[in-house]
């Protein structure tokens, strides 16, 4: 892999300097070095998952790096600064557009953070979190993807890789064999691994892959947990810091003598988290009880709606009958309704069964887990129960929801600044710190 | 090293050819194969099968001793794709997909393949059989049973040449006498070559109007060498079928265009990219190869020209849309993955192996033969000022004459649809799904570089054609053949597929609308190559073109269709 480096890095011709304007800020560079190096140098963040400074010409593969170059949109990466180039990154538009591409790669991989061993130590969680992508516009699309246990040092996690092709380009044999290669082609793409060659591959040379991956794709075993939770260097700061604390201005809080409004709120196919999480705003709770009224809610135990509801809260998604039903239910009686946390807005941690058939699932569950004697168990199965759904819906694909506040949970003070927006039009913005969620 | 400006990886231009072998030998690359080509080639065979899953005419499981290729673009959708799968399941024993018991056919479905003015279409090994029919499919399938050699039972394509410009204007169908355009090089020197296609203002007819004059004197300004010409014949535009029929009818005129492009650049060796689906004319245009090698229009000194030396070989392609794209065409000639490259360099830079290259489609080549041959003058006189000349024009649909129709730049939608004679004209589509759709509202544009472009498909549906059904097969299509590289193209087009079928459904909201036009517009502007950039182009435009079409219903805040006894079906298994 070293041979490669070497053999590939530029010789980089000393050329004249240049000036260029990056978001109207002027900058001296020398001519023909990297768009993203020389913004990087001068603090200013662009996003960026598969550029490698050594690699050229590089990848171009992710295209989160977006930035308008003299007034067409282009990716950074592939910029070599020339005189009076007018870079624009932070514009409205490229901030979406690059926003965008990450969610993208959130709704095609199955991302499940939490269960993550890189969860911390990510580029594209990072990216994530720096352009303050809290849900995924797009539908997730749940493919089913294996992980291969099959190489002799690595797991490959399918479901998180996002075809960045660092490892395809840097992963080499002493004899420069390669050990990756992106497999089949559109949405099947996969990256394969060799484990001829893999087996091959000395364990720092491993670790290495495991380095360069952005994502929590290349696994070591043994050694997945290279970075602890807490430990993590996007834990506390944007790496953007001036830009985010100006954004992050919190509005006035509660405006006084309101009109009581009649809350509903459930807990679906949910861990109780978001409800857990709604009483997190401690004493608050106590003012907003001035100012709303709760009708059916696991909170006051009222088992029945006995009057039409202004705003209903929905934890979780749909996995049974009765979360159909229940939710139907909602739909009938709350004006509004507000899909709470990742489980109620694409199924969440529940959703990780999607793409597995269910048989398989209860099976696992019921039969042949390692705590069953054969022959002894049966898969539940009552006319009284709720029947079990083919796979866990979002709640939008049951009813139509008004509003979605995402998180896992949802921070206590995002639920309630929405709530309160929603029902008496309260401004409000949210804090940097308060759609982390890990 | 200049040469590995790509990749690190080095180039194996005898590869797609070997795989063929293999292919060719046992219906499919066995894993033996695999291991034997890994140590020819000395890759890993990680490596090779990144390439081999590539291409969709490769297998690498048993794909039957004859193995079918159906064809769904949209026009065989709307001419009776679905029965003639149908048939084809029932006579076969196969699945689509799959093999059947005996190992006999195998069936696929492939996207078009060439033939939209004789849908339904399909391969059998690889020979073409058209306007297919239930009782068609079981006769031809009887007879292959019957032990009736293939080449008996298979169709000979009609070229359908329906129209050319009046008063001795065309430039391509007509009189045709090999040789006469090569043998004009003689006492012209290559700059009067490029001046003369300059003059001609011919610009590239592969979709990029790029004026050909300029690219090639652009890459002879090049130092490095040698220069290579590529010729693209991998026409995997849907609709498009224009340089079938040019190779068909007059094999050796692109021949020509390719040796007067290299007299003008300065190159030495030509290669015709040849798409898998157009094999049957591979024996066609090889023999026309060796006919101009012996009549010495080939080899050394061409036509007598002293030190001009021009070897043409022909490359087959293994099944992907996305190959045409210059650069993706470049990889795969090396013998790599068909993935377009960044734009760091054009072709001419580097282009094949590193070196400069020249990159130009069937029908552009086939046009500076004549405009050799005949003259700018001629080629001027036809046409409009700016866009002079003629085109050819791909039609089909729902009209009693598709076929080829080479018409005067300057020619009007509207007159274009009384010559082939569509009925009901109500939606067409112009330069196949990554162009754009057009109404009756636009009956009056004209074909041209500033008006209508066209890179050559026109198809035409009629009122009762399902809009939704033609923009899902579309983005279907782009789905299947995006190169799978860059996340906007892999995964939008993924997206938005999905998002169709929810709309088909009759699920669709409003703001539906508006996350096609947004999500549309993102790829158009963060995707890595051409198929990304304008796979969303009509879909986008549908929606300002078709407005009537995409009124909804507001919905009740219920989902009708979400059904709770389907969805408790998989669960009812376990009721003792
Ligand atoms: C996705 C995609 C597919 C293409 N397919 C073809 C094709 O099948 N045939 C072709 O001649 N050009 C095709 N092109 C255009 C080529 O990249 C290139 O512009 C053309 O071959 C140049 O030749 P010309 O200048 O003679 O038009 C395609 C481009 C893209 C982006
Ligand atoms: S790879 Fe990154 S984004 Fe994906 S699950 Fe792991 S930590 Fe999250
Ligand atoms: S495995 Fe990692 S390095 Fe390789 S392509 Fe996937 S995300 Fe990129
Ligand atoms: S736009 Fe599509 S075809 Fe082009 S590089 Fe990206 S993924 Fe490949
Ligand atoms: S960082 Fe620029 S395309 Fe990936």
């Amino acid at each position: 892999m070293k041979n490669s480096k070497a053999k590939r890095k530029k010789k980089q011709p000393t050329k004249g300097a240049v000036t260029i304007k990056i978001d109207g800020k002027e900058i001296t560079a020398k001519e023909g070095q990297n768009l993203v190096q020389i913004a990087r140098e001068n603090g200013i963040f662009i996003p960026s998952l598969c550029y490698y400074e050594h690699i050229d010409p590089p990848l171009g593969t992710c295209r989160v790096c977006i930035c308008e170059i003299d007034g067409k949109p282009a990716p950074a990466c592939m910029q070599k600064v020339k005189e009076n180039m007018e870079v624009r990154v932070n514009t409205p538009e490229m901030e979406d557009t690059r926003k965008a591409i990450v969610e993208m790669m959130f709704a095609e991989g199955n991302h499940f953070c939490p269960a993550c061993e890189k969860s911390g130590d990510c580029s594209l969680q990072h990216m994530g979190y720096e352009m303050g992508v809290s849900i995924s516009r797009f539908p997730h699309l749940f493919k089913d993807r294996i992980i291969d246990f099959h190489p002799k040092r690595m797991i490959i996690e399918h479901n998180r890789c996002v075809k960045c092709h660092r490892c395809v380009e840097e992963v080499l044999t002493k004899e420069g064999k390669q050990v990756f290669s992106l497999c089949n082609r559109g949405n099947e793409t996969v990256v394969g691994i060799d484990y001829e060659q893999e087996a091959k591959l000395t364990r720092e040379e491993a670790l290495a892959a495991m380095q360069l991956c952005p994502t929590g794709a290349i696994l070591v075993r043994g050694k997945s947990m290279a970075k602890p939770f807490g430990d993590r260097q996007f834990d506390n700061q944007s790496v953007q810091k001036e830009e985010q604390a100006k954004k992050a201005v919190v509005e006035a809080a509660v405006k006084a003598a309101k009109e009581k409004k009649v809350i509903a709120t459930i807990s679906l196919a949910g861990c109780f988290g978001c409800h857990m999480s709604m009483l997190d705003i401690d004493l608050g709770f106590i003012d907003l009880l001035e100012v709303v009224e709760f009708n059916k809610s696991p909170i006051n135990d009222i088992k029945k709606f006995t009057q039409q509801c202004d705003i209903g809260l929905i934890e979780g998604g749909c996995c049974n009958s009765e979360n159909v039903e229940t939710l139907r239910e909602f739909r009938r009686k709350c004006d509004i309704l507000v899909a709470v946390g990742e489980c109620s807005i694409w199924g969440g941690l529940p959703a990780m069964r999607n793409m597995i058939p269910l048989e398989e699932c209860l099976e696992e569950a019921y039969l042949n887990s390692i705590t069953t004697v054969a022959g002894e168990h049966i898969v539940p199965y009552h006319e009284d129960l709720p029947k079990i759904l083919d796979k866990v819906y979002p709640c939008n694909e049951i009813v139509k929801i008004d509003y979605f506040i995402p998180g896992c949970p949802p921070n206590p003070e995002h639920i309630w600044k929405a709530v309160k927006n929603l029902l008496w039009g309260d401004q409000y913005s949210i804090l940097y710190s308060e759609f982390k969620y890990d | 090293m200049e040469a590995e400006a790509f990749s690190n990886r080095r180039a194996h231009p005898e590869l797609l050819d070997t795989l063929w072998e293999y292919q060719n030998q046992h219906g499919y690359i066995r894993d033996e194969d695999l291991e034997q080509c890994s140590k020819e080639f000395d890759i890993s065979s990680i490596e090779l099968e990144g390439v081999i899953s590539f291409y969709h005419f490769f297998h690498r499981r048993p794909a039957g001793k004859f193995t079918i290729y159906l064809n769904n673009s949209i026009v065989s959708e709307f001419k009776g794709f679905q029965r003639v799968r149908e048939a084809f399941e029932r006579e076969t024993g196969a699945r689509f997909g799959e093999v059947d018991p005996s190992g006999m056919f195998g069936l696929f479905e492939t996207s078009c393949i060439g033939l939209s003015d004789q849908e339904p279409a399909a391969l059998i090994n690889f020979l073409p059989f058209t306007n297919l029919n239930t009782l068609k499919v079981r006769q031809v399938i009887a007879k292959i049973k019957q032990g009736v050699p293939i080449e008996e039972v298979c169709d000979e394509v009609e070229d359908n040449i329906r129209y050319v410009p009046p008063g001795k204007r065309a430039v391509f169908f007509r009189e045709y006498f090999p040789g006469n355009a090569i043998t004009k090089l003689r006492g012209l020197s290559p700059e009067q070559v490029i001046e003369e296609i300059n003059r001609s203002k011919l610009s590239g007819r592969g979709g990029a109007f790029f004026p050909t004059g300029l690219k090639w004197g652009l890459c002879r300004q090049q130092p490095a060498g040698p220069k290579y010409i590529v010729c693209n014949a991998d026409e995997g535009e849907p609709g498009t079928f224009k340089d079938r029929v040019l190779m068909n009818a007059m094999p050796s005129l692109a021949i020509e265009g390719m040796a007067i492009a290299g007299y003008a650049v300065g190159a030495r060796e030509g290669i015709l990219y040849l798409r898998a689906e157009y094999s049957w004319m591979k024996a066609k245009l090889e023999k026309d190869i060796e006919r101009f090698y012996r009549m010495g229009l080939l080899g050394k000194n061409v036509a007598g020209i002293e030190g001009f030396d021009f070897d043409i070989r022909l490359q087959l392609g293994a099944g992907s849309y996305v190959v045409g794209e210059e650069t993706a065409m470049l990889n795969s000639m090396e013998g790599k993955r068909g993935e377009a490259r960044v734009k760091q360099y054009y072709p001419i830079e580097r282009g094949f192996l590193g070196l400069p290259t020249v990159v130009n489609n069937v029908e552009t080549l086939c046009a500076a033969a004549r405009i050799l041959e005949l003259g700018a003058d001629h080629f001027l006189k036809a046409g409009t000022a700016t866009s002079p000349g003629t085109k050819l024009i791909s039609v089909s649909g729902d009209c009693h004459q598709p076929g080829v129709y080479e018409i005067e730049y300057g020619m009007t939608v509207e007159e274009l649809l009384k010559l082939c004679q569509a009925d009901a004209p109500y939606y067409m589509q112009v330069s196949g799904p990554s162009g754009e759709c057009i109404s009756m509202a636009d009956k009056k544009r004209a074909f041209s570089k500033e008006d209508l472009s066209c890179g050559g498909a026109f198809m035409v549906f009629s009122k009762h054609r399902d809009i939704l059904q033609i923009l899902l097969n579309f983005t279907t299509f782009f789905k299947e053949e995006s190169c799978g590289v860059c996340t906007p193209c892999r995964a939008g087009n993924f997206i938005l597929q999905r998002k169709l079928e929810k709309m088909k459904l009759g699920l669709a909201q409003n703001s539906d609308y508006e996350d096609i036009r947004q999500w549309g517009h993102i790829m158009q502007i963060a995707s890595r190559c051409g198929l990304g950039k304008t796979a969303t182009n009509t879909l986008i435009k549908a929606l300002d073109t078709f407005p009537e079409y995409f009124e909804v219903k507001q919905s009740d805040g219920f989902n009708r269709k979400f059904d709770l006894t389907k969805a408790t079906e998989a669960y009812e298994k376990f009721k003792s």
